[in-house]
């Protein structure tokens, strides 16, 4: 298992794939453990977008993980190798387990520039191109607990052909085959995860063939990618899901890359993914919009119904609801947030969503929040940032006690059938 | 005028002060004064808790610290901070801000605000501004419609704001100008002084400043100071300096206002925040200062040291892994390093927030430390000090600090 000390522990697998239970023996030291379903932590260059080490410690519950992506890292190689006590560190990162990625899940990167031999990532100063030497020289400077070997994904553009994807899935299996080589050999990545990634764009075969090929080396999980949002609509994402996960040993965890939009998230974790990535909320946050849907399934007899005249005008100003088309741009907004430059939160002096604890909200007023982001002060996106995490967090949360309860139907019931049901409350 | 007028005659500062105390939500309690020089550590209470001085006021324009939450600047032991009218009554408009509670409410800012009158803004922002007997006049840059900011407004929006200290709206010009216009505009600052004064609603509960004008000249500011020490304002402003004068001509009218401005009230020399200035201007005698500067260029990167800047997105510190002032014990030094933050500001904005706070806090800590010699009594030794870290070497001292600093008995050596 290249020397991985990662565990999962399952408590509860249903009949169609979806999975309760908890990722164990994380970090260094192995104390660090991820609940599962769960999402990582989502930043730039270690750094949860707007938010410092103060403003991000306001959220009481934290994902253990944190996510660093090769397209912010890769062009700071030279300090890394100075500074030689790895990425975290550097970071000023002290106590959580770290993930490195090959891409950032939010951005999308040009197509074209994979070969045999290299795949590329695009930092600030313009592309980085990486043979498996390179990748794996740039893991030993970062020394995260836990990495994506390197893939070729560009599978997710319209009419990528049958033999595209084929050699997308061939090549990846020779990337993590060279990575795998070369991570046992080397001394400074001891007790490193490496996730293997299966490919296989929008073919069933292939991506069949590539998890099935994939189980077989030595990995401590797997990353699914080429699924991500605007790649393939959900029916189908589920479909190879279904199909890929079917191939994997049950006792290693899937990482689905690139989806982060709850309904999604729902129906792909009932199709057996555990690990998503937490870029969703920055998504959200980048449009100047608060997540507001609603996912509590407490019986509850004080929670209040909706009322129908409010939820009415509040869906009135979203465009797209749910089951808006999955190739739309993820810029868009979705109908799990609502859009607080909207003139109708001018004086609206309640908390971003009603009863939510994070600092936000506790703090401030929609008011206030409209009239950050009308005058485009820096502020806004730190607010924001806060309430998202910590409604996404929750939102997580709330699918693990639905799972261990076995609610998932009531809460994919309030999710996806309830679009637009909002936590706003009649006070 | 009405309330001006029966107390202006009290020469004796202890029943002035009896008066102030009823009169206004404001005392100020001087703790030490420095036997050298004009410098003096004092105690003002205000409606939203007590502030130290000498205090350097942040300033946060559109009711938001530029990126920073309102308890890291609390926790940064920011106990005032500044908002702009103009800005403010422009958006989002003074009965919205009314309705919220007031400023402190719509930002959950529990500490003082000061408020500027908007004037100056509106003279240095907007083109089309013509200054009459009656106001301000200029086009609103959102909807072009015209806009009258008269003392009376001005005082009615920074009443509906709700601040703490509030400044007399004053005809602004330019420091660099002289001739007639600069007495009419420090003849029609002293006349709207009367109006802001008797448009006050709050004046339980909101202090006013008034400004005093006169340009360079120093008899027309002697005049404005005779005139408008006469009335019962709870504190001054030395105002239409920083705008690009010749340092000699800044001092000497710093100077010249504090000799003559009341032992007992508090005085607040406007826009100045370079920390030279800052130490410079407590020895001439001021208490508080505001300015963009610190958290302006923090965004540019450019971080505040006892030895001056350091513009972190420079190469050079790409791989330099100490803090950006390892003295420092701001949450930025304590936690990241210059190689950091230099490629993060690649990355993510944060990056601005970092140094944002580390320059609030720079600026806050200098302050303090002001203050705690002139309690200390070697305020002199703090300067000497403080001048030898700035400058690399005696002969890059600017003469016009070594003037000034001499001439209240401080020689640098």
């Amino acid at each position: 298992m290249a020397g991985s000390r990662m565990k999962l522990e399952l408590s509860r697998v249903l009949q169609g794939g979806g999975r309760l239970g908890v990722l164990r023996g994380l970090g260094r030291t192995g104390q660090h453990s991820l609940e599962l379903p769960g999402c990582l932590l989502y930043t730039h260059f270690g750094t949860v977008p707007h938010l410092t080490q103060d403003t991000l410690h306001t959220l009481s519950s934290l994902p253990s993980v944190t996510q660093v992506t090769l397209s912010n890292v890769a062009e700071h190689q030279e300090v890394l190798e100075d500074f030689t006590d790895g990425f975290g560190k550097f970071a000023g990162l002290h106590d959580t387990v770290l993930y490195c990625s090959l891409h950032d899940p939010a951005t999308v990167c040009p197509a074209g520039y994979t070969t045999n031999k290299t795949v590329s990532v695009w930092g600030s100063g313009g592309r980085i191109e990486l043979t498996a030497a390179k990748f794996m020289a740039l893991q030993k400077t970062i020394r995260p607990d836990w990495y994506q070997s390197m893939a070729d994904g560009e599978t997710w553009q319209v009419n990528t052909s049958r033999k595209r994807v084929r050699k997308s899935v061939d090549r990846t299996l020779a990337h993590l085959d060279e990575c795998l080589l070369l991570h046992e050999k080397s001394q400074e990545l001891e007790g490193v995860s490496v996730f293997g990634v299966v490919e296989g764009g929008d073919i069933l075969e292939e991506r069949v063939r590539s998890a099935r090929e994939t189980a077989k080396r030595p990995v401590a999980g797997f990353c699914l990618d080429g699924l991500q949002t605007g790649s393939v609509d959900q029916p189908l994402r589920t479909r190879l899901i279904a199909a890929a996960t079917k191939e994997l040993p049950e006792d290693k965890p899937r990482l689905l890359q690139g989806v982060g939009r709850p309904d999604e998230v729902l129906l792909s974790v009932e199709a057996g993914a555990d690990i998503f990535e937490g870029f969703f909320p920055f998504q959200v946050t980048e449009r100047g919009c608060a997540l507001c849907f609603d996912y509590d399934i407490s019986p509850d007899p004080e929670r209040a119904v909706l009322d129908p005249d409010e939820e009415k005008a509040e869906k009135a100003g979203d465009s797209p609801q749910n089951g808006d088309t999955p190739r739309a741009d993820q810029t868009q907004m979705t109908s799990f947030e609502m859009d607080l430059k909207d003139k109708r939160y001018q004086d609206d002096f309640r908390p971003l969503v009603e009863g939510c604890g994070c600092y936000c909200c506790k703090t401030h007023q929609r008011a206030y929040l409209h009239h950050l982001l009308v005058t485009n002060e820096l502020l806004a996106g730190v607010l924001l940032m806060i309430h998202n995490v910590a409604h996404y967090q929750g939102f997580f949360r709330a699918l693990r006690g639905a799972l261990a309860t076995d609610k998932l139907d009531v809460l994919k019931r309030r999710v996806l059938s309830d679009a637009g049901g909002r936590t706003e409350r009649k006070e | 005028m009405q309330c001006g007028d029966d107390t202006t005659t009290s020469e004796n500062s202890m029943s002035l002060k009896k008066t102030l105390s009823v009169a206004s939500p404001l005392t100020l309690r001087i703790v030490a004064e420095c036997p050298v020089t004009k410098a003096r550590a004092c105690e003002l209470v205000l409606p939203h808790g007590a502030v130290n001085t000498p205090v350097f006021m942040p300033v946060g324009t559109q009711g938001t610290m530029k990126g920073i939450t309102v308890d890291q600047l609390d926790a940064l032991g920011c106990r005032i901070c500044l908002g702009n009218t103009y800005h403010l009554g422009m958006r989002p408009g003074p009965d919205l801000i009314e309705k919220a509670r007031g400023l402190h409410g719509f930002m959950n800012w529990k500490r003082n605000l000061l408020t500027d009158s908007g004037g100056f803004q509106m003279v240095s922002l907007v083109e089309l501004s013509e200054v009459t007997e009656e106001g301000v006049k200029f086009k609103s840059p959102y909807d072009g419609k015209e806009i009258l900011l008269s003392p009376e407004k001005s005082i009615s929006i920074q009443n509906s704001l709700g601040s703490d200290i509030m400044m007399q709206l004053d005809d602004v010009v330019s420091s660099t100008v002289t001739g007639p216009r600069v007495e009419e505009a420090m003849h029609r600052s002293i006349r709207w002084l009367d109006r802001c004064i008797a448009a006050n609603k709050n004046p339980d509960k909101q202090n006013l400043f008034a400004i005093i004008q006169g340009g360079l000249n120093a008899e027309l500011r002697k005049a404005c100071l005779d005139e408008m020490t006469r009335r019962d304002v709870p504190g001054f402003a030395i105002g239409g300096l920083s705008g690009g004068e010749e340092k000699d001509d800044f001092w000497r009218m710093v100077t010249l206002s504090t000799d003559h401005l009341p032992r007992e009230k508090p005085r607040y020399l406007m826009g100045v925040g370079y920390a030279v200035d800052l130490v410079v201007c407590v020895a001439l005698g001021c208490d508080m200062f505001d300015c963009v500067f610190p958290t302006r260029t923090a965004r540019f990167g450019s971080a505040l040291v006892p030895w001056g800047s350091l513009q972190v997105k420079q190469k050079q510190y790409a791989k330099d892994l100490q803090p950006i002032d390892p003295d420092c014990q701001c949450p930025t030094c304590k936690r990241h390093s210059r190689a950091y933050l230099h490629a993060l500001f690649k990355s993510d904005t944060a990056a601005m927030h970092h140094i944002t706070i580390h320059n609030i806090s720079y600026q806050l800590t200098l302050m303090r430390s002001v203050r705690q010699s002139i309690v200390d009594g070697r305020f002199p030794d703090f300067i000497r000090t403080f001048m030898k870290r700035l400058f690399p070497s005696r002969d890059q001292y600017p003469s016009w600090a070594v003037d000034a600093l001499a001439s209240v008995n401080v020689t640098l050596e």
